[in-house]
C-alpha cells in the first residue's frame, strides 16, 4: 500500500470537516488531505433542503445545500488535497508526530502518515433496534435521515402515511417535508414529558401543519408482513415505562426513526482515544485535542450539536490547534484539570482545561426548567438562564486566567 | 373578536403569546420582550414561510433539485403551492440560484434553486477519467 505524508488528515467533509480543511489551508498548513466515504461533500448538509442555516454566521438564512455549496467552493479554491468515496478503515498512532490512516479510494489504497488528524466523522442515527421497537420488520422502517436522503436528494417518496417515533430535530423536519408533499403525518411520538427538538422545529414544522405532537408515549411495536401495516403507541408513566391499558394502534406505512444521533467513533477509539460516555465523543481538552496527541476532534463527531454553526467553529478551533500542533512540535504539558459536570447538566465539553487559552464550554441541560442558573462556585461564577431546554445546547465561555487559577472546576444548573 | 394563539420562537424560552383583534385594534399579551411583542403581531396578522421542496431534473446527475420560494408566503398557502410546482421540471445542468419558475400563484415570488446539479453526462466523463 503506497504511503503518503501529510501535515493534516481531516477525516470527514461535513461542515465540521470542510471548515477544518479551510481554516488549515489558510493558516498555511502544507499538505492538507481531506478524505469523505460519499459521492459529495458537505456530510448531511445537502439532504438538508430547509432554511435555518448560517443565520448566526453569515447574517443570512440558507438552506443547508446552499451553505455546503459555499463551503465545498472554499476548499476547493484553496490548496486541500480531497478524496471523495475515500473510505477509512483503519486510524493507528504511531508516534508523537506520525498518526496512520489506511483508506480505500476509487485512487487506489494509501497509507496516510500524518503530523496532524481533525477527526470529524459525524455521527450516525440511533435504529429502531436501540429504540427498543419491537414486531415485525417489513419494508417501510426508515430513519429519519434516510427518509431525508430518499425525498430530497433521490426523489423518492417512501410511503403514504406516516408515524414519526422521537421527536428530534431531524424527524419534526421530516413530518414537515412528508406533510408538504402530501403525505399524511399521523403523530409524532416522544418518550419524554418534552420535545426532542428545537422549539422552532416543534412550532414551525408540527404546530404550523396541526401534525399531533404525542409527549411521554412510545412506539412499542411494528406490524406488517412486507409492508407495515400499523404500530402500536402507548402512553408511558413516570418511569418511562409504557401503561398496557393505553396501547392503540395506529394504521399507516411508514414509521419514521428519530430518536437521537451518536458520534461516530470507532476508528478514533480504534486508535486508543478515551472515549466520554456521557457525551459519546473522545474526551477533549481546550485545543479540542482528544487523548491522542495531535489528534483533534470536531462537529458530531465530538458532540452531537444542534447547530452548524458550532460544528463549523469546533473545526475551525481544532484546525488551528493542529497549526500549532504543527509549527510547535506538540503543545507545553500542562496539568489538565478535568471539568466536573453536576446537578442539572448532562455533559459537558471540552471535558479538559489548562487555561493556555480563553475556551468555550458547550454544555446540555438533563431536563428542562426556568429562571435557573449556571454556577461554577470555584470561580464564584454564577450566570442567569431564563430558560434552558435539553435539545438546545448552552455555550459558556470562560477566560484562560481564571481557568489557570482553579484548583478544580464543576459545571451545574440549579 | 379575534383570537390567535402564538408561540414565539425567537428564543428557548417560547413564550405563549395572546394575539386579540377588535375593530383593528391589536393586542398582544404574553410575551416577555419587545420583540416578542413584533413577532406575536407579524405571526397573526401575516404569518409566512419560505416554502420548500423538490423538483425533478431532465437529464441530471441526480434525480431532483431542492428549491426554495425567494421571499417567506403567506403560511395557508403553503400547501396549494406545494401543490401548483407538482408537475414543474427541470433540464440539467442547473445552478444554484437560477429562477426554475415566477410568480408563483400570483405572489409574486420565484422558484430557485437551492443547490447544483450538472448534467448527466458530466458524470459520465468525470467516471471516465478516473
Amino acid at each position: 500500500m503506497p504511503t503518503r505524508r501529510v501535515d493534516l488528515l481531516v477525516v470527514g467533509g461535513g461542515p465540521a470537516g470542510l471548515a477544518a480543511a479551510a481554516r488549515a489551508s489558510e493558516l498555511g498548513v502544507r499538505r492538507v488531505v481531506l478524505v469523505d466515504e460519499r459521492r459529495w461533500l458537505g456530510g448531511i448538509l445537502p439532504q438538508c433542503i430547509h432554511p435555518g442555516f448560517g443565520l448566526h454566521r453569515y447574517g443570512r438564512d440558507m438552506t443547508g445545500c446552499e451553505l455546503a455549496e459555499k463551503l465545498i467552493d472554499r476548499v476547493s479554491s484553496l490548496d486541500v488535497d480531497v478524496y471523495t468515496e475515500a473510505h477509512t478503515v483503519r486510524m493507528g498512532y504511531e508516534s508523537y508526530l506520525s498518526k496512520t490512516a489506511e483508506v480505500l479510494t476509487p485512487r487506489g489504497a494509501f497509507r496516510f502518515r500524518a503530523k496532524t488528524v481533525v477527526y470529524a466523522a459525524g455521527a450516525r442515527e440511533r435504529t429502531c433496534f436501540e429504540a427498543g421497537i419491537v414486531g415485525s420488520r417489513p419494508a417501510g422502517v426508515y430513519t429519519a435521515g434516510e427518509v431525508q436522503e430518499m425525498m430530497d436528494v433521490w426523489g423518492i417518496l417512501p410511503g403514504r402515511e406516516a408515524v414519526v417515533a422521537g421527536s428530534g430535530d431531524v424527524g419534526l423536519i421530516v413530518a414537515r417535508r412528508l406533510t408538504l408533499e402530501g403525505v399524511k403525518v399521523k403523530a409524532v411520538v416522544e418518550l419524554m414529558p418534552y420535545p426532542g427538538g428545537l422549539l422552532r422545529n416543534v412550532v414551525q414544522c408540527l404546530e404550523d401543519y396541526q401534525i399531533p405532537l404525542l409527549l411521554s408515549h412510545v412506539v412499542l411495536a411494528v406490524e406488517g408482513s412486507k409492508r407495515v401495516e400499523s404500530v402500536l403507541v402507548a402512553e408511558v408513566d413516570e418511569n418511562l415505562r409504557a401503561r398496557e391499558e393505553t396501547v392503540k394502534r395506529i394504521p399507516c406505512d411508514l414509521l419514521v426513526i428519530a430518536v437521537g444521533l451518536i458520534p461516530r467513533v470507532e476508528l478514533l477509539a480504534g486508535a486508543g482515544a478515551m472515549i466520554d460516555p456521557k457525551t459519546g465523543g473522545p474526551v477533549v481538552n481546550e485545543f479540542l485535542e482528544t487523548s491522542l496527541p495531535g489528534v483533534f476532534a470536531a462537529g458530531n463527531a465530538l458532540v452531537i450539536n444542534d447547530l452548524v454553526e458550532h460544528a463549523m467553529e469546533q473545526g475551525e478551533l481544532a484546525a488551528e490547534s493542529a497549526y500549532r500542533f504543527i509549527e510547535d512540535g506538540g503543545f507545553r504539558s500542562a496539568s489538565w484539570k478535568r471539568v466536573r459536570v453536576g446537578d442539572g447538566l448532562r455533559f459537558v465539553v471540552p471535558q479538559l482545561l489548562a487555561g493556555f487559552r480563553d475556551v468555550k464550554l458547550y454544555l446540555r441541560a438533563s431536563s428542562p426548567s426556568e429562571n435557573a442558573r449556571l454556577l461554577i462556585p470555584e470561580l464564584g461564577k454564577s450566570v442567569r438562564l431564563r430558560s434552558v431546554r435539553p435539545a438546545e445546547m448552552i455555550t459558556l465561555t470562560l477566560k484562560a486566567e481564571d481557568v489557570l487559577k482553579a484548583e478544580r472546576l464543576t459545571v451545574k444548573l440549579v | 373578536m379575534r383570537r390567535i394563539e402564538v408561540t414565539c420562537i425567537l428564543c428557548p424560552v417560547g413564550c405563549r403569546l395572546t394575539v386579540t383583534e377588535e375593530d383593528g385594534e391589536w393586542k398582544v399579551e404574553g410575551y416577555g420582550c419587545r420583540r416578542g411583542l413584533a413577532y406575536g403581531l407579524e405571526e397573526a396578522q401575516n404569518p409566512s414561510r419560505v416554502l420548500i421542496t423538490v423538483i425533478p431534473v431532465d437529464d441530471g446527475e441526480l434525480p431532483v433539485v431542492p428549491v426554495k420560494t425567494s421571499k417567506p408566503i403567506p403560511k395557508n398557502l403553503l400547501l396549494k403551492a406545494s401543490k401548483a410546482l407538482a408537475g414543474l421540471r427541470v433540464k440539467a445542468p442547473v445552478r444554484l440560484g437560477q429562477v426554475i419558475a415566477r410568480n408563483l400563484l400570483d405572489l409574486d415570488v420565484n422558484i430557485v434553486a437551492t443547490r447544483s446539479i450538472k448534467a448527466r453526462r458530466d458524470r459520465v466523463e468525470a467516471d471516465g477519467q478516473k
